[in-house]
């Protein structure tokens, strides 16, 4: 009996936990959100985010390994400890905060919508009543829309490439995303050239955050620090500045 | 476990329930349009009545009722020529896709039941009828699909069970169904095991009252005999 | 078509996947139907009720939602119960000994792939359909012959393998041969949970070519020759142990 409360008690009493340095660590990315995760055709990943999480594994002397999942189960399987990071264009939501916790942020692209040329926009709930909004579950994109916008069909999609489909078929009016992630996935792909933004660039925090960090459990605060510590390594020596370059024309980290 | 999400959320599941509920029902009504005359034309003499009503049944017996979704609703968005048509009108909307994979799924078993009944008829009851000079038509209306039907309804009732479970993958094409609720639910709260053990709870309810009601039915045919 | 040609090796692949966690799931769910058979015709009121709760569930909930709840759910239940356990350990041979460093007991983290989710699953959902089976074909072997068995001094476990288990497989063959069918075509939703089964290659690849009705097409003929081939064998299997009964 004793030694069952004392089990218990240390239970309870878990906050001690002496911080352990982590040398492997898995990291979840999603690898259909080009340019920033892409699956190439030989079933390797690449974009800005897998570059970053090399730079930073590199930084921290870390072997890391990672780990494509689907952007639905991302932060379950992050919670099921089926990786310890996500380094996936993740805006840090008040609403993911209940969940995770995030380092700082890495980077900070604004949401936009995009639709056929000549479509028109209007950012009333009037103007978008009945029309076919899509976007990808789960984003932050996702929560805007429907606290915005409630008298539109909003229609959910797991990834964002399945969204662009449904636009090309007409099934849908407007597609949100990252903006860049529209031009790099939409825009300068094939039959790109017949879609354009709409509408002014949204980054207003209560939806969309302080930009885009990399989610780890409550509990891992040291791996918090050390990711952060890494990142602040990476900018200042230039590291993360030829990453943004070769993706980018602009400064993705914001002010 | 935090269940309060699911009584927060929960007009999503109801919206969700009321979707599976109609798209279920309005496909086994017009899978059974489809199904009696193709079940009887299916034993058919003339060969090209036969054969498309066998291919039809085949292909869609044959291969899994996700796949025939994806056909329909990705496949459609190929053709051109489609999406310039009127029908492009109702190929936009995935709740039409769905409703057509489901009527075409659902029609094609439920033929093979009326095939297997009315192969298997009595005789002696045709001959019956033959005896006091029924036409064709009479003998078909009046004593093989009333007979038939009694008998199917026990496998029927089976089917009405796969079609409910095998709405399910509508939520995959954008539509909000219990599934789709699911989903969206999870996706906002990262609680998988609640979100989808609601779903569970609901599609068991539909389950149980359909078994429900086609035992009350079959209990009624047979108090008739 | 050419686009096809370029994806054939990969369909291939996909298709053989699709074979594997079929015959998988197929062993799995002769397993567990056997032994929810076996249940259902026990004594035991315990045993009875299980396997009856058992077949209830599964015929009451969509397959679907049950791989979702498998994979995602019972991933995160698995994983958390395994990491407290490891943590709680920790802590108190931390307070115990302050030298004791973190050590995994259980394993930390057990990675249900969707490959492990799929054929449980399935397995798991036929396996029900399975124990039906099983139960109305052991209850149609003929009492005479256990009788006679007994009579003959056979031993319990004798008579089950020497004759209520042979004859007994004669009558479920059939519904073996139907069940089998429909798990077949369930595996298709495999790719739901992102594993590299056919269905899901036809989804990329429809992608990239944007001939999505060419692909899906070319998966439901693929799904159409397993089937076909399937019927084949189970008809001659059926013809071959009917001839034996005359």
């Amino acid at each position: 009996m004793k030694k069952i409360s004392l089990l218990i008690a240390a239970v309870i009493l878990s906050s001690n936990v002496v911080a352990k340095e982590w040398k492997s660590i898995r990291i979840g990315v999603e690898g259909a959100y080009p340019p920033f995760s892409q699956t190439e055709a030989d079933g390797s990943i690449t974009g800005f985010d897998i570059d970053i999480a090399n730079a930073l594994c590199a930084e921290m002397k870390a072997k890391c390994t990672l780990v494509k999942q689907d952007w639905d189960g991302i932060i379950p399987a992050l919670m099921a400890r089926k990786f310890d990071a996500i380094i996936a264009t993740m805006d840090i939501t008040a609403e993911r905060q209940k969940k995770v916790a995030f380092t700082d942020k890495y980077q900070h692209i604004p949401a936009r919508f995009v639709a056929l040329k000549d479509t028109g926009y209007e950012a009333t709930d009037e103007f978008m009543k009945g029309k076919n909004i899509g976007v990808q579950r789960a984003t932050s994109m996702d929560l805007y829309i429907s606290d915005n916008y409630p008298s539109a069909k909003i229609k959910r999609y797991g990834s964002a490439d399945e969204a662009y489909l449904d636009l090309k078929a007409s099934r849908l009016d407007y597609v949100m995303a990252d903006s860049a992630a529209i031009t790099g996935g939409l825009l300068e792909k094939e039959g790109g050239d017949k879609f354009e933004f709409v509408g002014p660039q949204l980054n207003d925090p209560k939806w969309f955050g302080e930009g885009a960090g990399i989610a780890i459990r409550k509990k891992d605060k040291d791996l918090a620090a050390q990711f952060n510590a890494a990142l602040k390594e990476i900018r200042a020596n230039g590291v993360y500045k030829e990453i943004q370059d070769k993706y980018f024309s602009f400064d993705v980290y914001g002010g | 476990m935090d269940f309060s999400i699911i009584i927060n959320e929960y007009q999503f599941y109801l919206e969700g329930l009321w979707t599976t509920t109609w798209l279920v029902a309005l496909s086994l009504i017009l899978g059974l349009c489809i199904a009696i005359p193709a079940g009887i034309l299916r034993s058919s003499e003339n060969k090209l009545i036969r054969f498309p009503i066998w291919a039809f049944m085949y292909f869609f017996r044959g291969s899994p009722l996700l796949v025939q979704l994806f056909i329909i609703y990705y496949g459609a968005a190929q053709f051109d020529w489609l999406r310039e048509s009127w029908m492009w009108h109702y190929f936009q909307e995935a709740w039409f896709c769905a409703l057509l994979a489901f009527t075409l799924n659902t029609g094609a078993y439920t033929a093979e039941i009326v095939r297997g009944v009315i192969s298997t008829m009595p005789q002696g009851e045709l001959e019956a009828a033959k005896a006091y000079g029924m036409s064709k038509w009479q003998t078909l209306r009046r004593i093989t699909l009333p007979n038939s039907l009694r008998r199917a309804l026990p496998a029927y009732s089976n089917e009405v069970i796969f079609m409910i479970h095998g709405s399910a993958i509508a939520g995959i094409v954008t539509i909000v169904d219990i599934t789709g609720a699911a989903r969206v639910v999870n996706a906002r709260y990262y609680a998988p095991f609640e979100a989808y053990l609601a779903a569970a709870v609901l599609y068991m309810c539909l389950t149980f009252s359909a078994i429900y009601i086609f035992k009350q039915w079959e209990k009624h045919y047979r108090i008739e005999q | 078509m050419q686009e096809l040609l370029n994806y054939q090796s990969l369909l291939l692949q996909g298709a053989w996947l699709t074979l594997q966690v079929a015959l998988l799931s197929l062993v799995l769910a002769i397993t567990l139907g056997l032994l929810g058979a076996l249940a259902k015709i026990s004594p035991s009121r315990l045993l009875r009720s299980i396997a009856t709760l058992y077949t209830t569930i599964i015929r009451g909930i969509p397959d679907l939602i049950l791989m979702l709840l498998i994979f995602f759910g019972g991933q995160m239940l698995i994983n958390n119960v395994c990491y407290s356990i490891n943590e709680s350990l920790n802590e108190y041979f931390t307070q115990q000994d302050a030298s004791h460093e973190w050590y995994a007991y259980l394993p930390d983290y057990i990675d249900i792939s969707p490959y492990i989710a799929g054929i449980v699953t399935i397995g798991f959902i036929f396996g029900a359909y399975m124990a039906e089976t099983f139960r109305g074909a052991i209850l149609s072997v003929e009492k005479g012959q256990i009788e006679a068995a007994k009579a003959y001094g056979m031993s319990k476990y004798k008579i089950f393998f020497r004759v209520t288990f042979p004859q007994m497989m004669r009558h479920a063959l059939p519904g073996i041969g139907n069940n089998w069918l429909v798990l077949l075509k369930t595996t298709a939703l495999v790719s739901i949970i992102g594993l590299q089964d056919m269905v899901k290659i036809a989804g990329d690849a429809s992608g990239s070519t944007q001939q999505p009705f060419t692909f899906y097409l070319a998966v439901a003929f693929i799904f159409l020759f397993f089937t076909a081939i399937s019927s084949a064998l189970l008809k001659r299997l059926e013809d071959k142990y009917s001839i034996q009964t005359r």
